[in-house]
């Protein structure tokens, strides 16, 4: 039996924390790229403004979400796990998004990305999210500056 | 190839980063990347690998350290070219 790969050392260096932490799982993340996914919360503030009785999830959000799954947790294991997590900055420096279906509160999306490059502390991935019917909802180019700062 | 055609191909790398309030005339030899052209990280990384595609070399983190005005970048693709 292959024992599963925990993830949970990226999980624990993400810089971010609830209500704006947007990876749930890590299904992998290699030296190629990273899948993962997050389950949008029913209850989450802005569907109540998003729209006026009409809630879907803001654009921006899952942005966010493909940023996170596919831009810093595989920024994190690119890293390695020596690295101290109050050493890592990081920073979005381009986004390039295509939006395809609504994403509605409850529903669970998948982010799977794929490395363009990282050299010289920018990471740049290819992104793509798909809701629970393996559907494409969005897609896209991330860009950000991920560093240690101990040099 | 000439310094003025590398100079140029570098200009027409540059250019393309350049944030909107600052003019391709504004390309000094001696323009600070960052501190005159007002070209971020981000976008120096993508001027670096442009260069890289361009001239058909491979740069280092310390080139990168050192590529801070137009100068440097001219002279890193010098030695880079030279030590092909």
């Amino acid at each position: 039996m292959v024992m599963k790969e925990s993830y949970d050392w990226i999980l624990n260096r993400l810089p971010y924390t609830e209500p704006f932490l947007y990876v749930e799982e890590i299904s992998y993340v290699n030296d190629k790229g990273a899948e993962g996914s997050y389950r949008f919360s029913p209850d989450a503030h802005f569907y109540k403004g998003h729209f006026k009785n009409n809630p879907v999830t803001p654009g921006v959000l899952l942005t966010e979400c493909c940023a996170q799954i596919g831009l810093v947790c595989l920024g994190i294991h690119l890293l390695g796990k020596e690295t101290k997590l109050e050493n890592i900055t990081i920073g979005m420096s381009s986004s390039q998004m295509e939006f395809l279906l609504p994403v509605f509160p409850g529903e669970c999306v998948r982010v799977v990305s794929e490395l363009v490059y990282y050299r010289f502390q920018k990471l740049k991935c290819e992104v793509k999210m798909y809701d629970e019917d393996d559907k494409l909802v969005c897609k896209g180019v991330l860009a950000g500056m991920i560093d240690t700062g101990n040099e | 190839m000439l310094k003025e055609e590398k100079y140029q191909k570098l200009k027409d790398i540059i250019k393309i980063y350049l944030p909107e309030d600052v003019a391709v005339t504004d390309i000094e030899q001696d323009s600070h990347f960052m501190n005159h052209l007002n070209i971020n990280s981000a976008n120096l990384v993508d001027i670096v690998l442009d260069v890289e595609d361009a001239f058909d070399i491979r740069l280092e983190n310390e080139d990168m350290e050192k590529m801070q005005t137009v100068n440097d970048a001219m002279a890193i693709i010098d030695t880079k070219l030279a030590a092909k």
